[in-house]
């Protein structure tokens, strides 16, 4: 018992240095993917090819001034980036990394926690994470962030709804909701081939809930400042940065996990594959950032409830016709 | 119905022809350059640093008719002109430009004050990186200004204007 305790403590300290190592290196490969699609070089001065640029934006952002704005509601305030980053983080409690691995010669599976409902957790966690969003706002008692996070308030319930069912569709053909399991289901074929309409309603509908553009208007910066988390900074703002980028990194696993057969694939081990598929998500994540302008409100709503969530109903009833 | 998905189907089109353009762009080579290891390109009618000119033989060009002084929008020349005598001969002309000062703080790099000159006196050259530390140093003074010897500025001594 002790020792089962012991290593899902150690796997999870492993894992959140890892997960935040990632997140700070996906924000450095952002901005230097940015640069490559503007012809820009970007940041390359800090280290070697300026790898060490997550840790000097580390140290500048922790050393900054702690502030608060003073008819901010306090409690609320503190909470709020809290209930974001732990939201965001919780994710991976049952996010599976690859298949076990033989260490200090005992077996040791590459995730913490395998749930019967694991997919439903993973939704359950980021549906949780908006509270912190509307609270960062509502809390910070101005009108921008406000605005911001109603805007995140209504989108997150828009495209929930569409992101939830097209991964309906996924486990009705991987027939588990297990991620491990529906992994499994993926040997004789990626579900992307089975499912191509659930895999373009998933990825939209996971780019609105990790408020990216061409979905960001929760934080639109031309009308909104930094919407949500305007009135954040230091290492508060930190945190809902940390859990914006950790979203990223989380619906990329996840498609990967859904559509891209996780770890399967020949010759290399299945975690480098893992890591590899994850990466090229989040290229794509920044290649859309890259391309496509920001929507109007009215399109954003009018792209979930009449089209997205219409085409993941059919394609729902058309998966539960085929598999029954 | 059909005219939703239609459209939809339209402008998701339009949507991966954009990601195609910009995927080629990511393969280009990068417009910016590593700026103080590498130097940019500068185009041969760049408008840099003023350099006040000599002729071949080491004359002053600049014969004190303050035409740049009138131009100059910025009011960043000075000249005070001083009569040729024929013991000290400067310039060309009957006068010369005793002193001549450009306050580097107020110009604006317009190139009016080189379009102005008759002689072809005052040329703006290269040189770019013209940062000090104090007002003083950023007005340049005449010594400053003349080409340390005919040609030094990179323009032709033998030019006419």
């Amino acid at each position: 018992m002790i020792g089962v305790v012991l290593e899902a403590a150690l796997k999870s300290a492993v894992l959140l240095f890892l997960l935040l190592t990632a997140t700070a290196y996906a924000v450095f490969f952002e901005r230097r993917l940015l640069g490559k699609f503007h012809h820009r070089i970007g940041p390359n001065r800090v280290g070697p090819y300026g790898l060490l640029q997550p840790l000097a934006d580390g140290i500048k952002l922790l050393t900054k001034e702690d502030f608060m704005p003073r008819s901010a509601d306090r409690w609320v305030y503190l909470a709020a980036p809290l209930l974001v980053m732990v939201s965001a983080l919780f994710a991976y409690a049952v996010i599976p990394f690859g298949p076990p691995v033989e260490l200090f010669g005992r077996r040791v599976n590459l995730y913490i926690a395998d749930p019967g409902v694991g997919v439903l957790l993973v939704l359950g966690a980021s549906s949780i994470g908006v509270y912190g969003l509307i609270l960062g706002g509502w809390s910070s008692n101005s009108k921008y962030a406000l605005l911001g996070s109603l805007r995140s308030a209504a989108q997150v319930v828009s495209y929930e709804l569409a992101w939830g069912l097209s991964v309906l569709s996924v486990v009705l053909s991987g027939g588990t909701l297990s991620l491990l399991g529906i992994v499994e289901a993926q040997q004789r074929g990626w579900f992307v081939l089975r499912q191509p309409l659930a895999f373009v309603v998933f990825f939209l509908s996971a780019l609105a809930e990790t408020n990216r553009a061409p979905f960001d208007l929760p934080e639109a910066e031309q009308e909104l400042i930094a919407g949500y988390h305007t009135e954040y900074g230091g290492f508060k703002f930190v945190m809902f940065y940390i859990a914006e980028y950790v979203a990223i990194i989380t619906q990329s696993a996840l498609t990967t996990l859904l559509f891209f057969g996780g770890w399967l694939g020949p010759v290399l081990p299945g975690l480098v594959w893992f890591v590899l598929k994850v990466t090229v998500f989040v290229g794509v994540f920044i290649w859309i950032r890259a391309t496509v302008p920001r929507v109007r409100y009215d399109q954003l709503m009018g792209l979930s409830w009449k089209l997205l969530i219409p085409a993941a109903l059919a394609n729902l009833a058309a998966t539960s016709l085929a598999v029954v | 119905m059909r005219d939703t998905v239609q459209r939809a189907l339209v402008e998701s089109a339009a949507i991966l022809r954009g990601l195609g353009v910009t995927l080629r762009y990511l393969f280009r080579r990068p417009a910016t350059v590593q700026y103080p290891e590498e130097r940019p390109r500068i185009p041969p009618r760049f408008k840099g640093r003023h350099w006040l000119t000599l002729y071949e033989d080491g004359d002053e060009r600049c014969v004190g008719c303050e035409l740049c002084v009138i131009v100059c929008p910025s009011q960043a020349i000075y000249v005070r002109a001083a009569e040729n005598t024929p013991e000290r001969r400067v310039s060309k002309g009957e006068r010369y430009a005793e002193e001549f000062q450009i306050n580097m703080l107020r110009c604006i790099f317009c190139g009016f004050c080189e379009e102005a000159c008759p002689t072809g006196a005052i040329v703006l050259g290269h040189d770019f990186e013209l940062a000090d530390y104090s007002r003083e140093a950023l007005i340049y003074t005449k010594e400053m200004l003349t080409e340390p010897y005919p040609g030094a500025s990179g323009r032709d001594p033998r030019r006419e204007v």
